[in-house]
């Protein structure tokens, strides 16, 4: 469904995308994942049809962006990071004037729809500068919403938002996406997690990484981490948890957990926590450990520096 | 032609919603109306006094106007693109299906039609000049005056249209209007008025000139062909604006 080969984009000399090729397939959601600058924007751009790409292409449902960007854009909807809105207007008008530009037979009727699926029929007469944050993100999600496209384009869907907001601007998007594709950026790894079916993590214009947000994680840690908490001096514990078969790297964190790893398929939890128990300590929590987007990230941008 | 008019729709719909708007019409009926009303005085007073059988004409106004409109053109237009680039709302255009000429056009129907309303509200002047003086007055000079100031209006709006479409700041699309129209409206035509029988090129060019042509009641081709290719050039050139945002 999205397909890009050698995707390159210059602003003057600055290289901003470079040499991107990945597929979107149908009915799967893709995350782009990376800092502030990476690129992800310019790509979402390109692919939107805002902008031609330097050098490289990319096809929608099989139409390039740049020969034939009037198709592309009928089959895209397109959120940007910054939700484009007219505030003299209300949600209707606007909603129905952006119906009434990709000529919706039924543009009422699709309006009506696409409110429903963000939740928003009962503000639909109301004025664009009267909404909250929460609720222009949900009116730029119903515009990208609107003519029910093949594929959906989200520039960080969920920034700004409160978490009450995240959670459904999330159920709306896992929803969509079980029937088309979706591409979204964001920074934060969890909202990869919970939303993607795969995860593309992007730095200074380059794939670094494809893979599902599982995959990316076990295969970036080589090793499962969790940390312990017991009721008393974790230090006396130490040496006892250090002794068991399979624990590695164990240590004290500054918030007085303790914190310890293991290989994948050598789970040594339960040995943990009975030493815990049998050695006369209260167990408080004993909890995996997962890498941080930042981690992640330095990990990969270190491979990438390395490889050069 | 729809995504056209459904641009132009929103311009129009925005326009009355806006208050510049209402205020540079209301300053321009404002100011005609008074200059209206002073000159039937005066022309009164005149015929009571001197004998003067000189009525004003159906160009009275329209004159007026042409000048006023040098100023709210500018006022008019500053905001069609510069704004939506702004906004961040040129992305969505431009993400739409729609090419860039559509847009460019449909924005410049939007403050034409406006405008004209403007225009046609001022047909009440020679309606009642009409009323005034006998036998009436010359239809056909009415109708070349506001077939000239028509003209006008839609080659100044395309211009003013392509300028904001090059510009991010409105104030800043508003002086570039301002001085493009002062030009093609007076300096340019000032090397004619230097090199007397040899300037008739800056002539052509000067806007002004055509307008005063039309004026006086000489509806030339080369008059209307030379303010349509204006606005055509205006609505060229704002869309290879857009275009240039694209590839930036």
């Amino acid at each position: 469904m999205i397909r890009t080969t050698n995707l390159t984009k210059d602003y003057g000399a600055r290289r901003a995308i470079d040499n991107l090729t990945f597929e979107a397939k149908q009915g799967e959601v893709v995350g782009f994942l990376g800092p502030n600058g990476a690129g992800k924007t310019t790509t979402m751009r390109i692919l939107a049809g805002y902008m031609p790409p330097t050098f490289g292409s990319a096809q929608i449902a099989g139409f390039d962006v740049v020969e034939e960007s009037i198709e592309v854009r009928r089959r895209v909807g397109y959120l940007p990071e910054t939700v484009p809105l007219y505030s003299d207007m209300t949600v209707f008008d606007y909603l129905k004037f952006m119906a009434d530009l990709r000529h919706l037979p039924n543009g009422d009727e699709m309006v009506d729809n696409a409110l429903e699926m963000v939740q928003m029929e009962q503000r639909a007469e109301g004025y664009i500068s009267n909404l909250s944050k929460g609720m222009r993100q949900r009116v730029g999600l119903a515009q990208a919403l609107l003519h029910k496209p093949e594929v959906l384009i989200l520039d960080e869907p969920t920034i700004g938002l409160d978490p009450a907001q995240v959670v459904e601007v999330r159920g709306i998007i896992r929803e969509i996406g079980k029937e088309r594709t979706v591409l979204l950026s964001t920074h934060i790894l969890s909202e990869a997690q919970q939303l993607c079916d795969r995860v593309l993590i992007i730095n200074k214009g380059r794939i670094v990484a494809e893979d599902t947000p599982e995959n990316l994680q076990a295969r970036l840690v080589g090793a499962e981490r969790s940390i312990l908490r017991i009721k008393g001096d974790a230090e006396e514990l130490m040496p006892l948890i250090s002794k068991i078969n399979g624990v590695q790297d164990a240590k004290i964190r500054p918030d007085g957990a303790v914190e310890f790893q293991f290989a994948p398929g050598v789970d040594v939890r339960p040995e943990v926590a009975k030493t815990v128990i049998n050695s006369g300590f209260d167990l408080l929590e004993l909890s995996p450990v997962g890498l941080s987007l930042e981690e992640i990230f330095l990990e990969l941008t270190r491979d990438d520096a390395s490889t050069k | 032609m729809r995504n056209v008019w459904t641009i132009a729709r929103r311009e129009i719909r925005l326009y009355f919603a806006s208050p510049i708007a209402y205020i540079i019409g209301l300053l321009i009926f404002l100011i005609t109306g008074i200059y209206f009303v002073l000159s039937i005085y005066l022309a009164g007073q005149a015929a009571f006094t001197t004998g003067s059988t000189t009525a004003p004409g159906p160009d009275l106004v329209v004159g007026l106007m042409a000048f006023l409109l040098l100023f709210a053109v500018p006022a008019l237009s500053m905001r069609l693109m510069a704004e939506e680039h702004r906004n961040g709302t040129l992305e969505l255009l431009l993400t739409a299906p729609i090419h860039e000429w559509e847009l460019v056009v449909g924005k410049w129907l939007g403050s034409f039609l406006f405008v004209f309303l403007i225009i046609l509200i001022t047909f009440i002047y020679p309606i009642v000049l009409n009323g005034l003086v006998t036998p009436g007055i010359d239809q056909g000079l009415m109708m070349a005056n506001y077939l000239a100031i028509t003209l006008v209006s839609a080659a100044f709006l395309a211009l003013g249209t392509a300028i904001s479409s090059f510009f991010n700041n409105q104030f800043a699309a508003f002086f570039a209007t301002l001085a493009v129209l002062f030009f093609l409206w007076v300096v340019i035509g000032w090397p004619a008025v230097v090199m007397q029988g040899s300037g008739g090129i800056f002539d052509y060019l000067s806007m002004s000139t055509h307008f005063s042509s039309m004026q006086a009641g000489t509806v030339a081709l080369s008059d209307i062909v030379y303010y349509l290719s204006l606005t055509g050039l205006g609505l060229f050139l704002g869309t290879v604006a857009v275009e240039i945002r694209r590839w930036k």
